[in-house]
């Protein structure tokens, strides 16, 4: 708000009571009216054209009230399947190729070479971590990210925009927060950026805080690795692919459905007002270039994120194998972050290796399965014994998280918190740039945690109740 | 789902920012700017990705670029400096993503502005096309997506327009490369040429409104000397323009463009 003593905004108020009241309507017509009369004199266009007749058919498809929800929710899961069923085959070859083959050697080289505690902290710390961390991320990034674009170029997500503004309308929400959400399956942080095409700072604020319930590319891998080797499995083989894909999708219908849930809840308490209105545009539809967008989605996003998940997991990798190897009172660091996690992870159905992998996994999402493994086959073996890993493929992960005591409550408890626990720090950096406000940055990180905490702690209930 | 970084990886880099005015160019070492503005979704980072050769994120949906990208090309031996802006419909409103286009051309005195509009819709797209003509002499309009538009049966006299708008017009058609040499064309000429062209001025014929915004021009220019554009600024008060009035308040107007892209590459 401007000071009422600035002499030239005083100016300028007495200038408004003076201006006819409508100067602002006037101004806006001079300008539609000036851009009509250019356009009748410059432009032909025919009465009707084929071409957007059918787009026009093809737009109330996509966006009637009955069609477009089946429709989008159906694009949605066959992008899963499609990623689930796609990445188990390449996720083999490059776990055998990077745990199977290159692990060991390094291993024996590296024992050869230097002090076998610098040799364990780079190839059984940072050389495995990176290792997981690729095989585990690599393949459904090859697959997830080129089909999102495609949909992307093709225009179709406007209209999915415009289809959930009615819901996001009725929370008290914007309805371009549908966008700044499709950004967050990408990147939370680049999410919350995008809430800037967001102008009512109350529902840029809402699209800020609830954005991480959009689950991101560094927790899908997450996400489709326990479902494939836990819930998947529950299944007749036939139908593995189907279960695992209905239970990440079923996970990222409840991350939607939270984020609507929490935006109702701000809208009604912290953040009370109106949802405004806003027009958008439905672009036309346009072929996108195949190759492009494949090249583009290849270097761009997947070797990018990539590149950042192996950045934050080299460190974790040695911090983990640091706490296993550690020892205080007879016991290592690891031992004793575990047993202190022990209590809250079993009532929350998880248990303290999964939590303590969160803990060291807070500066990327990316990095929590791999650490929740090197853990446990640490805190198993010992020593890191390359036994247990040379085959590291979903049989083996399975049956090591097995033999940890995991069950698949385990598993879908670890889906659930991945879903709701605090953002990376890079997008708690990202809030705190966009918002300026150490409150909403703390609000973002404590509001996903506990809802997280409680839906683990009711389903491990539950299960214990069954 | 987008991509993973915002597209503000320019903003780390060093490239001079086109902060001053024409009169301060070093020919010899700065790059010509060249500001890239049209309405949302129009192929502004189709354009940017043709010149420059870069590859900035596109999409098919209004509201993908949010932040500013700078990108440069050299041009029969002279370096030009293309900044992509955000798509905005409108010069008078101001979404944070909006502001940032809307400051840039206002303050950045960029050398030359490359309007982009679309080509199926030329109509609504002139609304901006005109605004922009109100706050600078050196622009270009690129018509972009007229291979859609003919597809369509759309046809745009483009002499005609170029006549009526006093400006340089290029049809083109970015995706496939159509039009990018003329539009090269244009832009170094408009950059190059001594006495800038005239374009079109809607008449703003209301009553008072001429008297205001002389005396409100005045004022502006004796407590910012220098000011580009006072005359758009003092219309902006008189809408009462909230982010205007409290840049004017704290004195802050037409200095350092504030930049909302954060530098971060999550």
């Amino acid at each position: 708000m401007s000071p009422p003593d600035d002499d030239l905004l005083q100016a300028a108020r007495a200038w408004q009571w003076r201006l006819p009241r409508d100067f602002q309507d006037r101004m806006t017509e001079a300008f539609y009216a000036e851009s009509a009369k250019i356009a009748s004199r410059t432009l032909t266009r025919p009465a009707d054209s084929s071409r957007l007749r059918w787009q026009h058919r093809l737009d109330q498809l996509l966006t009637s009230p009955w069609t477009g929800f089946p429709i989008m929710a159906l694009a949605f899961a066959a992008v899963l399947w499609l990623t689930i069923a796609g990445a188990n085959i390449p996720s083999g070859w490059i776990s055998d190729l990077l745990i199977g083959v290159l692990y060991p050697w390094f291993r024996t080289h590296a024992i050869d070479l230097m002090d076998p505690w610098m040799a364990g902290l780079l190839v059984d710390g940072m050389y495995l971590a990176s290792a997981w961390v690729v095989s585990v991320m690599l393949p459904p990034m090859l697959i997830f990210f080129p089909v999102f674009t495609l949909l992307e170029d093709l225009g179709y997500l406007p209209r999915v925009a415009f289809n959930l503004d009615r819901v996001f309308q009725r929370v008290g929400a914007h309805g371009k927060q549908a966008l700044t959400m499709a950004m967050g399956y990408g990147c939370n942080a680049a999410g919350v950026i995008a809430a800037r095409v967001i102008d009512s700072p109350r529902e840029r604020l809402i699209a800020i805080v609830t954005n991480n319930f959009a689950l991101c590319n560094g927790r899908w891998p997450a996400q489709i690795l326990m479902a494939t080797i836990f819930l998947g499995v529950l299944a007749p083989a036939h139908l593995a692919g189907l279960v695992a894909t209905g239970a990440v999708f079923g996970v990222a219908l409840l991350g939607f459905a939270l984020a609507l849930f929490s935006s109702w809840l701000l809208s009604r308490t912290l953040l009370r007002g109106e949802a405004s209105t806003f027009s958008l545009e439905l672009p036309p539809y346009r072929p996108p270039n195949l190759w492009r967008t494949l090249y583009t989605s290849l270097i761009d996003r997947t070797a990018f994120v990539l590149w950042r998940a192996v950045v934050f997991a080299l460190p974790a990798g040695a911090v983990i194998w640091l706490v296993a190897r550690v020892h205080v009172g007879g016991e290592s660091l690891a031992f004793w972050g575990v047993q202190g996690l022990n209590p809250l992870g079993l009532f929350m159905g998880l248990n303290g290796v999964v939590l303590l992998a969160y803990l060291i996994a807070i500066p990327a999402n990316e990095i929590v399965v791999p650490s929740v493994l090197m853990l446990t086959v640490l805190l198993q073996g010992g020593t890191g014994e390359a036994g247990v890993l040379v085959q590291a493929s979903d049989e083996t992960v399975r049956t090591l998280l097995t033999h940890a005591g995991w069950t698949p409550v385990t598993a879908a408890c670890l889906m659930l918190f991945s879903l709701c626990h605090n953002p990376c720090s890079t997008t708690l950096v990202t809030i705190f740039r966009e918002t300026g406000s150490l409150k909403w940055t703390l609000v973002s990180a404590l509001m996903p945690t506990a809802f997280g905490v409680g839906i683990c702690a009711l389903v491990a209930w539950m299960a214990g109740a069954l | 789902m987008a991509h993973p970084c915002p597209p503000s990886a320019c903003d780390a880099c060093s490239l001079p920012r086109a902060t001053q005015g024409r009169s301060d160019r070093d020919t010899a070492t700065s790059p010509w700017v060249v500001a890239l503005a049209g309405n949302p979704n129009t192929g502004k980072s189709t354009v940017f990705n043709r010149l420059t050769g870069l590859r900035q994120h596109t999409g098919n949906w209004p509201g993908k670029t949010i932040a500013r990208a700078e990108g440069s090309f050299v041009l029969r031996g002279q370096r030009y400096t293309l900044v992509d802006l955000p798509g905005t419909y409108s010069l008078r409103s101001a979404s944070p993503d909006e502001t940032v286009a809307r400051e840039f051309l206002l303050f950045g005195r960029p050398n030359v502005t490359l309007m982009v509009a679309d080509g199926t819709c030329l109509e609504r797209n002139l609304n901006l096309v005109l605004q922009i003509l109100q706050i600078t002499d050196r622009a270009v309009l690129c018509i972009n997506l007229m291979d859609e538009a003919r597809a369509n049966g759309i046809e745009i006299d483009a002499r005609r327009l170029a006549g009526e708008l006093g400006v340089p017009v290029v049809l083109c058609a970015a995706r496939s490369g159509e039009g990018m040499d003329a539009l090269l064309t244009q832009v170094e000429a408009v950059a190059q040429r001594a006495e800038a062209p005239q374009p079109r001025q809607v008449k703003l014929e209301i009553p008072v409104l001429g008297d205001a915004v002389k005396d409100l021009t005045a004022r502006l220019l004796a407590r910012f000397p220098g000011l580009a554009n006072p005359g758009w600024i003092a219309l902006r008060l008189l809408e009462g323009d909230q982010t205007v009035a409290a840049r004017v308040a704290d004195g802050t107007l037409g200095g350092r463009i504030t930049d909302h892209a954060a530098e971060i590459r999550p």
